[in-house]
């Protein structure tokens, strides 16, 4: 990297060249630069920074796009934080929202009508805020889909994969601790439920749901925790690993689709400076304008009319946020099954809320490691795969995301019951079967796809054979020769 | 590092006319923050209004964004960097030196004792320093084996009087808590009047899928006219309210059906058959609460439910 810009040591911030002095913008740049590299050497690290490469698709954007919700969830946390009250302790509600006058409510719950309804700008930070939290997760599975299905995730590229998943783990667990916060009816419910999920759990299940909630739910003590984990635990730990992933892809440099110059032992894109850095900046601002749109006409969780927590009351229907729905889809379609085995049971929730999402996390986690294994390819890759060229991995993507939609639709039996007119009984039925069976559908259809279009030769690696001709005027034929 | 011209347009010169129009677009999207800027600076003095709020911060940050695109697409020369990409892999030359360094320079590798001993030492530390978990919550012990109902209290609205057993009508449902303590949510306990008669008891009830109990402080409802006459502690049924799936309050009743309905996950128990589980994921039956009819109509408790109420765990039956 050249090093024709930095200063030799010693040279003072002062001694700017005549040509600088003229033209006050970088004048000053170097004088502030000139300063610090004076003391650190700097302007090295910035320059060999500026000079990082991104190879030009807009898929490369989703990690970005997924970057800038969590800045945005920052920024309108921290406004919502310097307001919310987390804690259980009962109050009487006397605020300007006439249904709920003189209810006894819970000082969370108080504190969030009071953002709703009388901190200026206090309802479009909260709704900015939920729907923002709504894209992070769906932008991180959208990024994480992405590094999938094109071998992104292969070596050298394995730790930042399992960074990656581990800050989606973090994105729903700071999604479902934020939307317990509230304590209002619904979230009070999913509270409960993970309650009883982690105390479905054979031998720790008691000890880790009382240590966990600080008691028999409900406890007072799970607001000032989840408040805890929400602002500043999980929070933390994304900024940590969001620093590791980003410190990985620089060491590392990023993957390309093939095609162009792009080879193996290169990066072709545009330098961080000035290309990329305008792109990504404009377009934190335009994530920025579509989540406050959303936040400003579209209703989100008006816990106002769900009313406060009350362990003896609940509200029908009761959905999750999106990325909780197959989990919940999962404890509704799971058959009722709860054996005792030498006297110790086994819970129903313990297999479809604990057991299969952590066997199907897990493969996601391990899947670099899982693929290497099977293919027996464990070569360094920075070319991308196209979707069809590796018909395993694409199918067992397929198959999974079908797996996660299906168990997402189960977990809205009831409305779609509602809506559409069947028996809810025969929905969950229903959706025994399609999450069985569609997955593996959606394998053998996905795998038969990639392999015919493998077949049709479109795969770029095997030579053409025979010889090409091209017709002449004519009408005989002759030898195109490359 | 090789720089290759894009396929795209020459760079433009400064005095491009097309450069200068889209400096000027760019010059009005920023115009169009500053406004947005200002106008959600007067409509927050004004009092604050949420959609014109939210609708100004999105014209200020939408037209900030396309404008830096903008400049950044169009009017900075585009140029494709080709960077040689080191490959990453072992230097074992590297390698060795470090391991000189780490084990060697250190004498971890004469003094394994130590090393061990250091080990040991810092695992005993973090045991000892990760005991202070437990006091996160309290030791699970008989609790979730208990409720707040003994034997003698009698049933009663939350926060209400004790329930007289002429004022349900058949079919109706009350969430009763032991009389004058309703601080255990787990003792939430559904009274059903199904009647004398359950197979042709559908009268008077209310339509499939009423909420049961929606209200915590329902009062006593009316009394449907003819069916208040000297009921017989049979027509009554108390059951837990807590699903035993994943403990929801049990707030649906299809009273034609006489089937109580856990809204979260769709479990349904019938209320005739010991509250069996009939559909839905749920495996065990909603326990019963033990009650006696009084002559002066309330009910009283008999004792504690026989069992555990709520979510299942794996040494109920231990």
């Amino acid at each position: 990297m050249s090093v024709d810009d930095r200063q030799a040591p010693g040279r003072s911030h002062l001694d700017v060249t005549p040509a600088d002095a003229t033209d006050r913008g970088p004048g000053r740049i170097r004088g502030v630069l000139g300063w610090l590299d004076e003391r650190t050497s700097v302007a090295r690290v910035v320059r060999a920074g500026m000079r990082k490469v991104f190879p030009d698709h807009w898929s490369f954007l989703l990690g970005e796009v997924a970057l800038f919700c969590f800045v945005i969830l920052v920024l309108t946390g921290t406004y919502l934080t310097l307001f919310y009250v987390p804690s259980a302790s009962e109050v009487t509600y006397q605020g300007p929202y006439a249904p709920m006058a003189g209810t006894q409510v819970s000082a969370a719950y108080d504190s969030v009508l009071r953002i709703s309804f009388e901190t200026k700008a206090g309802l479009l930070m909260r709704q900015i805020h939920h729907w923002t939290a709504l894209a992070f997760v769906g932008v991180v599975i959208l990024h994480l889909c992405r590094v999938f299905f094109t071998g992104a995730f292969r070596r050298p590229r394995e730790v930042n994969w399992i960074i990656g998943f581990t800050l989606l783990v973090l994105a729903i667990a700071l999604g479902f601790t934020g939307y317990s916060l509230p304590d209002d009816l619904l979230s009070g419910t999913g509270a409960r439920i993970a309650y009883s999920a982690a105390l479905s759990i054979p031998l720790i299940g008691p000890w880790l749901a009382s240590l966990a909630f600080g008691g028999e739910f409900p406890t007072s003590a799970f607001i000032s925790r989840f408040y805890v984990l929400h602002i500043m635990l999980l929070p933390g730990l994304v900024i940590v690993l969001i620093t590791g992933h980003i410190a990985l892809l620089v060491l590392q440099k990023h993957t390309q689709y093939r095609g162009g110059p792009a080879r193996e032992d290169n990066v072709v894109g545009r330098a961080f400076w000035p290309g990329q850095a305008f792109l990504s900046s404009g377009l934190f601002f335009l994530t920025a304008a579509i989540c406050s749109l959303l936040g400003a006409f579209f209703q989100i969780n008006p816990v106002w009319l769900f009313g406060p927590f009350d362990a003896a009351v609940v509200s029908s229907p009761a959905q999750p946020d999106w990325y909780v729905g197959w989990l919940d889809g999962a404890l509704r379609i799971f058959p009722s099954f709860e054996p005792t085995i030498l006297g110790i049971t086994i819970p129903s929730p313990f297999i479809p809320g604990i057991v299969i999402p952590g066997v199907l996390f897990t493969i996601v986690a391990l899947w670099p490691f899982i693929e290497a294994r099977i293919t027996g390819d464990d070569r360094a890759h920075h070319i991308l795969d196209r979707l069809w060229e590796h018909p395993l991995r694409t199918a067992t993507g397929v198959a999974i995301l079908t797996f996660f939609a299906v168990l997402t639709l189960a977990g809205g039996n009831d409305v779609l019951a509602f809506q559409f007119g069947f028996d809810v009984e025969f929905l969950t039925r229903l959706f025994r079967w399609l999450a069985v069976l569609l997955p593996i559908a959606a394998w053998i259809v996905t795998y038969r796809l990639c392999r015919g279009r493998l077949r049709e030769g479109d795969h770029p690696s095997p030579p053409i054979a025979g010889h090409a001709v091209a017709r002449t005027p004519d009408g005989g034929f002759e030898e195109i020769h490359e | 590092m090789r720089r290759l011209p894009t396929e795209g347009p020459a760079r433009r010169s400064d005095t491009d006319p097309d450069d200068r129009r889209l400096e000027r677009i760019v010059l009005a999207l920023f115009g169009v923050t500053v406004a947005c800027a200002l106008a959600l600076l007067v409509v927050y003095i004004l009092g604050g209004q949420t959609q014109i709020e939210g609708l100004l911060l999105f014209g200020a940050l939408g037209a900030l964004g396309i404008g830096i695109v903008v400049w950044g697409q169009r009017l900075i020369p585009a140029r494709i960097n080709i960077e040689p990409r080191d490959p990453v892999g072992v230097d074992q030359a590297q390698m060795a030196e470090l391991e000189q360094t780490l084990i060697e320079e250190a004498g971890f590798s004469r003094r394994r004792l130590l090393v061990g001993a250091l080990a040991g030492a810092l695992a005993a530390l973090a045991a000892a320093l990760a005991i202070p978990v437990f006091s996160l919550g309290p030791a699970p012990g008989r609790s979730l084996f208990e409720t707040s109902w003994r034997a003698g209290r009698r049933l009663a609205t939350q926060g209400g009087p004790p329930v007289v057993a002429s004022d349900m009508p058949v079919g109706g449902v009350l969430t009763v808590f032991p009389d004058g303590d309703s601080s255990d949510p787990n003792a939430s306990t559904l009274l059903i009047r199904i009647g004398s008669n359950p197979g042709g008891a559908a009268a008077s009830s209310p339509s499939p899928g009423s909420s049961a109990g929606a209200s915590p402080a329902a009062p006593t409802p009316s009394s449907a006219p003819g069916t208040a006459a000297a009921p017989a502690s049979t027509e009554f049924v108390a059951l837990s309210k807590i699903c035993t799936h994943a403990g929801c309050p049990v707030g649906l009743y299809r009273s034609t059906e006489h089937v109580l309905i856990c809204p979260c996950h769709q479990s349904e128990f019938d209320v005739l058959d010991g509250a069996r589980p009939i559909n839905g994921p749920a495996a065990r039956p909603l326990p019963a609460l033990p009650f006696r009819l009084e002559p002066d109509g309330t009910f009283t408790a008999l004792g504690d439910f026989p069992e555990p109420v709520g979510p299942s765990f794996w040494d109920m039956d231990l």
